[in-house]
């Protein structure tokens, strides 16, 4: 009898990790960290061997606004200051066509950034292509990023990345904005990328832990062909979080995935620095759980708990009511309007249209 | 009474829509439709509703311009193609109405001001965008009350209203939109983002409106003028609704609208269409009031040598 354990496959496979607390953990963090505390994460992670990092405001290259909240600096100072103390990772921006521009890639081109996740919502890829072109012209690393993907089906996500992949995307994601896909999800609607784009592009995968699957979903798309996996330190982003870096650094070394990445280095960081910089727990509570249950953009969390409380309507309603009325990132505004509604259908705010 | 003669070039769901609304006016009649797809949908509904139609683009109604007494045209096509649709008109002395993001002309949202601009005699006027016919009466209003320090608007369409046009050029309808409500939303600093949404049954067009003022919101003064601007509006586009709002906090106004359309072309949803089109052809009536009672006169304007 042997003791022999089972293996899964996947050893020997080379995954990138793509961190995001310096973007999605904008969000977790209001978009108020600083320029220094960027900086400070960034050189940790470049020592850790990371090797692509993201850095902008929370919802991108022209982020900074009402809707989405004020940065403490601007997209070009994050960057131009992160650049400057990054040794051997590349830094990626965010763009969200209908908010983020050309021009203002151009500006990150300039401060440093040579990577780019352009973000349409799931069905809406070809929202992209002038945004693409443009970043690939640039000489940019380019994913297209169809995010909240749980509203699309696996041949609805394989249509889409092939549009984005003929605008010039090197690598597509499924992008669970909502952490609400199921891993046998994830398995299906990769395999299906793999099997329809260029062998040449690359697949990755943005998770977030809603249900307490940003591990095992990314782990699933890794098994399925992903080759890039976005996460974050402490799991530092939107919602309950992105899934957490050191854990999945963890995890890879114990199934013997590599990453390149020191995954201790990285387990001090996010203890050391990340965790007592957190403004609350990132976890899966009551709200953030009700994102991945009802299907919610994640992002929607904290100002969803802020108009409850002006409002007088728990969070967890509102949450509901926007899956149900199909809000998709980028609607926040959607969520004051909400609640405005909901507290005068209650009887709480007085008639003002 | 006569009516002005107007042809509509661009045959997708921005002309199509408009066509339907000219066909009601008293003082304009679609008598051209210009496409470039011979079987687009569009060029059929002209057809059936008696338009003259061409696929070959502007330069097939060239020929019939003077023949069929085109005064006013209006441009559904794309920035990109607007500046030299525009150059060969005027040069038959055809005034341009520019639903296009290419602002060549004066940017124009009616009840803000098309009574100043149609005491000028441009040749071209500029619609903006539907997010801009949308949402600057607004920004207007709170300016009128206070000076407006910043001004933010968010536009939601559902995706079943947005055509190829518009999705390959959301940097243009930023940029067209965000500099409208400065120039002429009266906000020292605008910004304009825009959400496709394909929720299906498809959501109705949906914009906030936030304005940071100087100072102390007058929250009486800026309510009253913002529901009177809104009634202005409704009387172009019936469907044009506050949701909720003037909603104050600290410095910020927040306004929330909806927009229903008419459902001429597309559903009542997309009514975005509607307050572009709506808005393109009350300027359009204003100009040709002016034309019919001798007040302006078209010139065609020599080509440049």
């Amino acid at each position: 009898m042997t003791h022999e354990k089972a293996k899964s496959g996947m050893e020997g496979l080379k995954v990138k990790l793509h961190d995001m607390s310096l973007r999605d953990g904008m969000h977790a963090k209001r978009e108020q960290i600083p320029v220094e505390m960027m900086v400070k994460i960034a050189k940790g992670l470049d020592e850790a061997g990371v090797p692509y990092m993201q850095v902008t405001h929370g919802a991108g290259l022209g982020g900074n606004s009402i809707q989405h909240g004020r940065a403490l600096a601007s997209n070009a100072e994050y960057i131009s200051a992160v650049a400057e103390v990054v040794k051997q990772a590349t830094i990626s921006v965010l763009l969200i066509p209908g908010l983020g521009t050309m021009k203002e890639l151009e500006e990150a081109y300039e401060c440093g950034a040579r990577s780019v996740h352009v973000a349409t919502h799931c069905t809406e890829a070809d929202t992209s292509p002038q945004h693409i072109a443009f970043a690939r012209k640039l000489g940019m690393d380019a994913s297209g990023f169809l995010m909240m993907s749980h509203l699309n089906s696996a041949e609805g996500l394989t249509e889409q990345a092939l549009l984005m992949e003929s605008y010039g995307a090197n690598t597509v994601y499924v992008t669970d904005s909502a952490g609400a896909m199921l891993t046998h999800e994830v398995t299906h609607a990769i395999s299906m990328m793999r099997d329809a784009l260029k062998p040449e592009t690359e697949i990755g995968f943005h998770g977030h832990h809603n249900l307490g699957l940003g591990i095992a979903n990314s782990i699933a798309a890794i098994g399925a062909g992903a080759t890039r996996i976005d996460a974050s330190l402490a799991g530092l982003g939107a919602g309950a979080g992105n899934a957490p870096i050191e854990v999945l650094a963890a995890v890879c070394d114990r199934m013997e995935i590599e990453t390149g990445s020191d995954t201790f280095a990285l387990m001090d960081l996010a203890e050391d620095v990340v965790v007592p910089f957190m403004d609350h727990v990132v976890r899966a509570d009551r709200e953030a759980l009700t994102l991945g249950f009802a299907g919610v953009y994640s992002t929607f969390l904290l100002p969803a708990k802020r108009a409850g409380a002006r409002f007088g309507i728990p969070a967890r309603d509102i949450l509901v009511e926007l899956g149900r009325k199909k809000m998709i990132g980028g609607q926040e505004d959607m969520i004051q309007d909400t609640a405005m509604t909901m507290a005068r259908e209650r009887g709480l705010l007085k008639e003002s249209a | 009474m006569n009516k002005i003669k107007c042809a509509l070039i661009g045959s997708g769901n921005i002309g199509t829509d408009l066509m339907f609304k000219l066909l009601r006016s008293d003082v304009l009649e679609p008598v051209w439709m210009v496409g470039i797809d011979p079987n687009s949908d569009g060029l059929k509904r002209a057809a059936d509703k008696g338009l003259k139609t061409t696929h070959e683009g502007v330069d097939g109604l060239l020929p019939h311009v003077e023949a069929d007494g085109i005064q006013i045209a209006f441009d559904a096509t794309s920035a990109y193609v607007h500046a030299e649709n525009s150059r060969k008109l005027n040069e038959l002395g055809v005034f341009m109405v520019d639903l296009t993001p290419a602002a060549i002309g004066p940017l124009c949202v009616p009840p803000v001001n098309l009574g100043d601009l149609a005491k000028a005699t441009p040749m071209n006027v500029n619609m903006i965008s539907c997010a801009g016919q949308a949402t600057i009466p607004i920004v207007s209003a709170v300016g009128a009350v206070q000076t407006v320090e910043y001004a933010e608007i968010i536009a939601s369409l559902s995706s079943k209203s947005i055509g190829p046009g518009t999705r390959a050029n959301l940097d243009e309808f930023t940029f067209t939109t965000s500099n409208a409500i400065e120039k002429v939303g009266g906000a020292k600093k605008g910004k304009a983002l825009a959400i496709i949404n394909p929720a299906d049954p498809p959501m109705i067009m949906r914009n906030t409106i936030y304005c940071e003022v100087e100072g102390e919101p007058d929250q009486a003064a800026i309510t009253k003028s913002v529901k009177e601007m809104i009634a202005q509006v409704q009387r172009y586009v019936p469907g044009y609704k506050l949701v909720n709002g003037p909603d104050f906090d600290g410095n910020r106004v927040a306004v929330f609208m909806e927009v229903a359309g008419l459902g001429d072309y597309l559903p009542t949803y997309a009514g975005n269409l509607d307050i572009m089109t709506a808005a393109a052809a009350r300027t359009a009536e204003m100009f040709a009031e002016r034309i019919l009672d001798g007040s302006m006169e078209l010139k065609k304007l020599e080509p440049a040598q």
